[in-house]
């Protein structure tokens, strides 16, 4: 604004409080327009913690179940697949963690994870790969029998979701 | 407006850019510095509100169909979810079926002040014919997109308006099967309606640039009717008219949200909240308010087809108006016995409005029969005879003429 007069005039004023009361009604529409796209109530509902039986899981047997819209592997460990999840130099591990980290103390048969390959979410194989843990055929990622990443392009391990024991035969994820 | 713009860039990036793509030259002329007549009322920001209304259309309807689904088992059920669960659903929906009412109001007072002021005379028909090409494409827009909710009125507004086309000889039935899709109204004659009424919103969009272009190459009417002469007539569009627009399109939001957040479902049906049932027609069934003058045009004639053909005649006639009003003058500012027939006319629309909204039974029918008369009577027989015999008031040399002397006589 070119002024000749040194001090702001009305119309400077008028067109500043003008442009910042704009602002704020501008932001104000902004701000549902956004929002929508976020998860509605009924999705969030739909996404309530589900509860699974898992006496029927025989030894070596894993399961899915869908919890969010995703597949969570509920793996029923034998004890060979206990000891070579723990039998593990950590250093060696691309995503070190010790297998307790990723069970329950006293349920470590018991395997909860987030059945989607870490790299770029492909469901991986079970009982597949070098480790007989999990594989996933899209780009070759190998995980062992804790859902850690062994080798290949995945950079993380399966994540372990939310999950806590009802009962001895009965989860609840999420 | 002919000729190059005399936008200057200053930038460098602008310089580079308006020698490869002028839209910047081309803003700048046809909306900075845009000679406007200095005596331009309030009337005259309605254009404006009505393409920040079809903005607003078109956002919050793009936004609602993130959410809605067009099959006739689930429209319904997706309404009441967009009101329920999503976030901001209920504001957007209501922003949206109130929107379209202020729609038609906008339009509605444009129209009339068209017809006041005389801005549909020479050189101006194709601008006022391309306006009742998009008034046409409102109506088709806001009936198809009333369907959509597929509640009671939903529905059988379809069936009703659909039937029409049954009025035509000979092939009538076979275009309503055409338009249907089945034999009778139902999910293939949604799944279209919610395409085309995706459509026809930009269809609207590609008129009015049509509009605004026929607008600017013979520039605007003014209250006088009397074109500008000199510089001293006009001032540059922006900052004047800019604001005044940007003021009433606030104003005019006021009401909107008014009828949002206060009565959102005042001007609907609340049969629409009931899921759309094809064996139970609704006891009174009616459209949405802005169809209710036709609609009453519509039920005054006895016969079939003539009653569609006076429907879709009373909106057509419009077209016309350049060539059916005969006076050389323009504004109802210098018409004193053409004012009073136009304030005749608006109170005749109003009164149709009512009776479309009544039941079709006895005074209702001759009252509507008395008006739907006299409105194609105001065309027909009116409006050429008072352009031959009015005495019409003398004109103002100009526009900056016309505001001396009214600031003088103001003293």
């Amino acid at each position: 604004m070119a002024t000749i007069s040194a001090e702001p005039t009305r119309r400077d004023f008028l067109y500043i409080a003008t442009g910042a009361v704009g602002a704020v009604g501008a932001a104000a529409v902004a701000v549902p327009l956004i929002s929508q796209m976020n998860p509605d109530a009924s999705t969030i509902a739909a996404g309530a913690p589900v509860e699974v039986e898992i006496g029927a899981i025989a030894e070596g047997q894993v399961i899915k179940v869908f919890w969010r819209g995703k597949p969570i592997f509920i793996n029923h460990r034998t004890k060979k697949e206990i000891e070579e999840a723990k039998n593990v130099n950590l250093a060696s591990l691309p995503d070190p963690q010790p297998d307790s980290a990723r069970v329950k103390a006293g349920k470590e048969q018991w395997q909860v994870l987030v059945g989607i390959c870490t790299h770029l979410g492909c469901i991986p194989l079970s009982h597949q790969g070098q480790y007989d843990g999990y594989f996933c055929p899209c780009h070759g990622s190998v995980y062992d029998t804790s859902g850690r990443i062994r080798s290949g392009p995945a950079p993380s391990n399966l994540p372990v979701p939310p999950y806590e024991f009802l009962s001895d035969t009965k989860i609840r994820i999420g | 407006m002919s000729g190059h713009s005399t936008y200057q860039p200053q930038s460098a990036f602008m310089k580079w850019m308006e020698r490869r793509l002028p839209i910047a030259g081309l803003v700048y002329s046809s909306f900075v510095a845009y000679p406007t007549p200095r005596n331009l009322n309030y009337w005259w920001t309605f254009g404006g509100i009505l393409s920040f209304l079809l903005g607003a259309q078109i956002i919050t309807g793009i936004v609602l169909v993130m959410h809605y689904t067009p099959h006739a088992d689930h429209a319904f059920n997706s309404v009441e979810h967009i009101m329920r669960d999503v976030n901001y659903g209920w504001l957007i929906r209501y922003l949206h079926s109130n929107g379209a009412s202020m729609f038609f109001v906008a339009v509605y007072i444009h129209m009339f002040r068209g017809m006041y002021y005389g801005s549909y005379k020479e050189p101006r028909e194709v601008l006022w014919i391309l306006g009742v090409i998009l008034y046409l494409l409102m109506m088709a827009t806001g009936f198809l997109g009333y369907t959509l909710p597929w509640g009671q009125m939903s529905f059988w507004g379809a069936t009703v308006i659909t039937n029409f086309f049954s009025a035509i000889p000979i092939v009538g039935e076979s275009v309503v099967t055409w338009l249907w899709g089945g034999y009778a109204v139902g999910n293939p004659t949604l799944q279209r309606f919610f395409s085309l009424h995706y459509l026809l919103p930009f269809v609207i969009a590609g008129v009015v640039v049509l509009h605004v272009w026929a607008l600017h190459v013979v520039g605007q009417n003014n209250p006088t009717g009397v074109e500008p002469k000199t510089e001293k007539d006009t001032v540059a569009f922006t900052p004047y008219a800019t604001v005044k627009d940007g003021f009433m399109m606030v104003c005019f939001c006021v009401v909107l949200a008014w009828f949002v957040f206060y009565m959102p479902n005042y001007l609907g049906h609340a049969d629409n909240y009931i899921p759309a049932n094809p064996a139970v027609t609704p006891q009174h069934i009616v459209p949405e308010w802005y169809y209710l003058p036709f609609y009453a045009i519509l039920r005054a004639i006895p016969n079939k087809l003539m009653g569609v053909i006076a429907l879709f005649g009373s909106i057509g006639i419009l077209a016309f108006l350049p060539w059916l009003d005969t006076s050389k003058v323009r504004s109802a500012n210098y018409r004193p016995l053409y004012r009073q027939f136009f304030w005749i006319f608006v109170a005749v629309c109003l009164g149709l409005g009512w009776l479309g909204g009544k039941p079709a039974e006895g005074g209702y029918v001759v009252a509507a029969r008395i008006l739907t008369f006299y409105y194609f009577a105001h065309f027909f027989i009116i409006l050429p005879v008072l352009g031959w015999v009015e005495k019409t008031k003398p004109l103002p040399n100009s526009i900056s003429e016309s505001i001396l002397a009214s600031t003088k006589a103001r003293g």
